[in-house]
């Protein structure tokens, strides 16, 4: 066990990683729904140290990432415009547009800044009442509902000079569509501790239920993803579809209802498209008739973009754990950090990006070490 | 941006009719929006997330995730300058942030995957 000393706890690592070794006896594919616990398998080498069995496929979990095409070249084209104050998370600075980024927009003269906090975006839009703040409202249920908090306020404050461009996404309908494609290989899930953290677990047992797959909400530190992928492999190995929260200390069942209560009165669900992947039906929220005078969309005409993905991204593959990076031909080549084809080479919470960054060509290369009870050969393809 | 950073609520107050807090996040303090975790109270850790506190932890958890958030550079992420590291990004391949990763050794004998490589890694 090549890194197992980095852990925070090795010796726990250890008995966690023996009782999966022990447990194992035939292959499973688990999909890590979000970007953060990729990025934790990839540094600590994760998904070397579990048996040859057990393979671990990245999930779309990375709201930069998904954010469709059409979404940033809206977002480019408002910040583009002298009257606007574009605000946005620094996570979307360099993610590509057709042609630019946002990066390159403020070059050219746009004032884009980037905040810590919608709140800030909502400050930024008192201060200067003779301009238009735009606040980029992308990311998963963990940003949805401080983004609605915003413009809630915006509201209750009479702030005229504020909207959203509005790019929110759900992750069930994600799973809900990972197990319906006729290629998918996901067996058992590990969910989004924080996501989670906001949404509780309400929507997963029947998702559970009916595509006869376990979900395992996980946390994101070391220890907590070999605890998840242990309750995973022994729920399928005892053929049990359940929900089960690895991370109580994060996650309660109902999670945070002040947070939901405000998500039900500021948004309603919709279609979203996904970059790379397509309209998932009902996976992405959108502000509510109530807020609709908020919605940058509306305020700026920004429609008939005509949008140009990089024919060479196969980055829709990635996310739906069709295709790890390196199997991409352009990664490390024709796409790199510097110059980036796909959001995924480009966010911190990208799949290609965390292949990248710790240079990981090849995936279990690294043999299970020997203090671990002997285990049948079987490669997982 | 995605993840939730625990940090520990240094004072409690109001702004706008907005119940606010300032919290430390292993030495860097910023304003957070209380209104989804009302009862938080000074000394308490709370995972926060774009500036509002969405869940309790516990001191032990949230010590431990902030050492990890750090290894992993998150912290640097959201807190630091974005205009740099975008800068950086845009400026050169390396380094990044966090090339000392386990596969940094690796990482100086071979740059980039050539296409033959990345072939190679096809199942
Ligand atoms: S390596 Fe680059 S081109 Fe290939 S899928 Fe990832 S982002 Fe797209």
């Amino acid at each position: 066990m090549k890194y197992i000393e980095e852990f925070q706890d090795p010796a726990l690592a250890r008995r966690l990683l023996d009782d999966i070794h022990a447990t194992v006896t035939r292959p499973w594919a688990l999909m890590e729904v979000c970007g953060g616990q990729t990025h934790s398998i990839i540094r600590h080498g994760i998904d070397q140290l579990l048996p040859e069995q057990v393979e671990l496929i990245h999930g779309p979990g990375c709201p930069v990432c998904v954010t469709p095409l059409e979404v940033i070249d809206k977002a480019l084209e408002i910040a583009s415009r002298p009257d606007v104050v574009f605000c946005s998370f620094g996570d979307m600075l360099r993610v590509p547009g057709t042609g630019r980024d946002l990066f390159q927009v403020r070059s050219e003269g746009g004032d884009v800044r980037v905040v810590y906090s919608p709140l800030d975006a909502l400050r930024i839009a008192q201060e200067n009442p003779g301009r238009q703040v735009v606040f980029f409202g992308i990311g998963f249920e963990t940003t949805a509902p401080p983004n609605a908090m915003t413009v809630h306020q915006a509201k209750k404050l009479g702030i005229r000079n504020f909207s959203l461009l509005v790019s929110h996404v759900r992750v069930p309908p994600a799973i809900e569509a990972i197990m319906r494609s006729p290629s998918c290989r996901v067996q058992g899930f590990l969910a989004a501790g924080h996501v989670c953290s906001v949404m509780g677990v309400g929507e997963y047992p029947e998702l559970a239920a009916r595509h006869r797959v376990p979900i395992v909400v996980t946390g994101f530190e070391p220890l907590d993803i070999l605890e998840g992928v242990r309750r995973a492999v022994r729920q399928l190995e005892r053929g049990e579809h359940t929900v089960d929260n690895a991370y109580a200390r994060a996650v309660r069942p109902e999670g945070n209802p002040a947070a939901l209560a405000m998500l039900e009165d500021v948004f309603e669900v919709t279609d979203r498209a996904w970059r790379g992947i397509g309209v998932i039906p009902d996976s992405g929220w959108r502000l509510s008739a109530r807020y609709r005078d908020f919605d940058a969309e509306h305020r700026f005409s920004v429609s008939g973009i005509n949008t140009q993905e990089p024919a060479e991204c196969r980055s829709g593959e990635v996310l739906q754990g069709l295709l790890k990076p390196h199997q991409c031909e352009a990664f490390g080549t024709l796409c790199t950090p510097r110059s980036p084809l796909g959001a995924t080479m480009v966010s911190s919470e990208g799949a290609c990006a965390a292949y990248y960054l710790y240079r990981r060509l090849e995936l279990k290369t690294v043999p299970a070490a020997a203090t671990t009870p002997p285990q049948e050969a079987s490669t997982v393809v | 941006m995605c993840l939730a950073v625990p940090g520990r609520v240094l004072d409690i107050g109001e702004k706008d009719g907005t119940r606010m807090a300032t919290v430390d996040f292993g030495g860097v303090q910023k304003e957070v929006c209380l209104e989804y975790l009302p009862d938080l109270r000074v000394g308490e850790y709370a995972i926060v997330h774009v500036g509002f506190a969405l869940q309790r932890l516990d001191e032990e958890s949230a010590r431990q995730t902030l050492a990890l958030f750090e290894e992993l550079g998150m912290l640097q992420e959201e807190f630091g300058d974005p205009w740099e590291q975008a800068a950086l990004q845009a400026g050169a391949d390396s380094p990044w942030p966090f090339a000392d990763g386990p596969y940094a050794g690796e990482a100086a004998a071979r740059q980039a995957a050539t296409p033959e490589e990345a072939q190679e890694g096809r199942q």
